[in-house]
């Protein structure tokens, strides 16, 4: 094998491709094999590195989409919220013990019908991001989350979600708050309110801060959003034990739109802008107003029993498995 | 003699008596790792246990690789640990009581929850519905199975609506944290039984130490997310120490009785 094709070779899988090239050479070495052509073996190799580096194509294309997931100048969820819905009263406080700014939640109308409107705002310049400290929540936020969906349960409004999180804050005081059990209730009243409630990805979904607003009737994801159980980097650290693994991971995980779709994860892409929402924000705003007067729409007429039991369905029936 | 050290206070413990005091250690009532098969036969009435669910087997259906495949890794872990999955379910009898019954193994791949530990949570929680016994999971896991992706993660939803069924049944549902439950587990079905009972010890948390410790770059307490700090938070009802839980239990299950 020609030194020119290993430095193609995708650094990730350098050890491995050496491993068994030296394997191979050693073996030709062996006396017993002088005369026979190892050419099947180095086809074998060189099919090998082919494939990877198209694991590494591919893992460098759904790193863009992580990319604009994260980008600042996407429409945030303050965006949205101004220009979708009419009179909006933004609601603060868990009342237990705090306030949250990472998540926003309210009252507004669409259409001439009120909704509840929960989500993750990010910020979009530094002094922004602290003050909504990335869009990271704490137990406040879920709870003050759970406070609304339970008013929006009482009057009969719909809840509309919009989703953008990096994932549940990770702090000590969170802990101590209890975050798991914050998350966990969330995700519990979700199958309980009897209202339908449209849950829209506009950026990063990560992990149970996520999930904590998306247990929807209907689950929508932006086309250039990503939705996925452990950011990229963190699931590098943890299996590739390694950063250099961060792209990979992000290829593994399967996290784009179009994979969920595929896996029946969520239930529509809603598509943007060419090149990203970041490039027309404004459209952006209408395509999903247009999306939520539709999905609305979509719930209107169904009773509140159907809506929660379908819910739950839904969500119980999720999961690839074999059975002999 | 055989010997081995006790993780926590370093002192050497006879094999023997480390088994026959419940993995626990002598010395510290340190809480070491048991794992789901002897979890079973110190918690349920000798030939009770009914297994459910045997033949779900989880499948590499995103084709995951990071340094070695999910389909190996399931092979070489089903190999090591004689499991089939990082959960048993069945039911079975504590002092007399019928119980669905679920216990999971951190040894099992980290105790990760992916579609199949989902599924036998759901079945489980089915059963108990079906029979009218209460339901009773010991938690253990690291999280949600990355090697699943998002699948993974749906598995929350998925296991906290099937719990959220029996409650609505007015069935009651207790669950044991023991070391460690954090995680997509944590923040699932194992938080929003009636009951959480905890072993000492017992790291539970969402956000595990590293990454708390990582964020936040100080030094964390050394309590972090123990079981002791969590009752003083009001996240557990009671510490119950292993060789009391059986006791505690058979209690709570009569209470429920009437």
């Amino acid at each position: 094998m020609d030194l020119k094709k290993l430095e193609e070779i995708p650094k990730s899988y350098l050890k491995e491709i050496l491993g068994s090239l030296s394997k191979l050479e050693k073996l030709k070495k062996i006396p017993f094999f002088t005369g026979i052509h190892f050419k099947d073996a180095e086809r074998d190799l060189a099919r090998k590195i082919e494939s990877y580096k198209k694991v590494e194509r591919d893992a460098k294309r759904v790193w863009k989409i992580v990319e604009l997931s994260r980008n600042e100048n996407r429409p945030q969820c303050l965006d949205y919220i101004n220009g979708i819905f009419e009179d909006f009263v933004k609601l603060s406080g868990d009342r237990l013990t705090g306030e949250d700014r990472s998540i926003v939640a309210g009252l507004g109308k669409i259409n001439g019908k009120t909704v509840a409107v929960i989500g993750h705002n990010k910020g979009k310049d530094i002094k922004q991001r602290l003050e909504y400290n990335f869009g990271m929540s704490i137990p406040q936020g879920y709870r003050k989350s759970q406070r609304i969906m339970r008013l929006a349960d009482r009057f009969g409004f719909p809840i509309v979600t919009l989703i953008d999180t990096p994932g549940a804050c990770p702090a000590l005081e969170a802990e101590d708050d209890g975050q798991a059990s914050a998350i966990a209730k969330s995700i519990l009243l979700m199958f309980e309110v009897k209202v339908p409630i449209i849950a829209i990805l506009i950026g990063e979904g990560g992990s149970g801060g996520a999930l904590a607003l998306a247990v929807g009737n209907e689950v929508a994801m932006l086309e250039n959003s990503t939705y996925s159980v452990i950011s990229p980097e963190g699931c590098a650290a943890i299996l590739w034990k390694n950063p250099s693994g961060t792209k990979l991971a992000a290829r593994e995980l399967r996290l784009t739109s179009r994979d969920m779709l595929r896996l029946k994860i969520i239930d529509r892409v809603i598509h943007e802008p060419i090149g990203g929402a970041q490039n027309a924000p404004g459209r952006m705003v209408k395509i999903v107003k247009k999306y939520i007067i539709d999905a609305l729409e979509r719930f209107a007429s169904i009773p509140g029993e159907e809506l929660k039991s379908r819910r739950a369905k839904k969500f119980e029936s999720m999961g690839f498995f074999s059975t002999e | 003699m055989e010997k081995i050290k006790c993780k926590n206070c370093t002192k050497d413990i006879e094999n023997e008596i480390f088994i026959l005091n419940l993995w626990v250690c002598p010395y510290c009532n340190y809480h070491h790792y048991i794992n789901a098969r002897d979890r079973l036969q110190i918690t349920v009435d000798s030939n009770s246990f009914i297994e459910l669910g045997k033949n779900i087997n989880s499948d590499d259906f995103l084709n995951f690789y990071d340094v070695k495949s999910y389909s190996v890794r399931l092979k070489e872990t089903k190999l090591k640990t004689s499991l089939d999955e990082a959960v048993i379910i069945g039911e079975a009898k504590i002092e007399g009581n019928n119980v669905a019954l679920g216990v999971m193994d951190f040894g099992f791949m980290g105790g990760s929850m992916g579609s199949v530990v989902g599924e036998k949570i759901k079945i489980l929680s089915n059963y108990c519905i079906e029979k009218n016994i209460p339901l009773v999971i010991f938690c253990a896991s690291g999280g949600a199975r990355m090697q699943e992706g998002v699948i993974s993660l749906m598995q929350m939803a998925k296991t906290v609506s099937s719990v959220n069924r029996v409650k609505e049944s007015k069935i009651p549902y207790i669950t044991i944290i023991t070391n460690p439950t954090s995680g997509g587990v944590s923040a699932s079905f194992a938080t929003v039984a009636d009951i959480i009972i905890a072993e000492p010890d017992a790291l539970f948390c969402f956000a595990g130490p590293r990454v708390v410790k990582q964020t936040i770059k100080k030094n964390l307490p050394p309590d972090f997310g123990t079981s002791e700090r969590n009752l003083k938070n009001g996240q557990v009802d009671m510490i119950v120490n292993r060789n009391e839980l059986k006791y505690t239990l058979t209690n709570l299950l009569k209470l429920f009785k009437e």
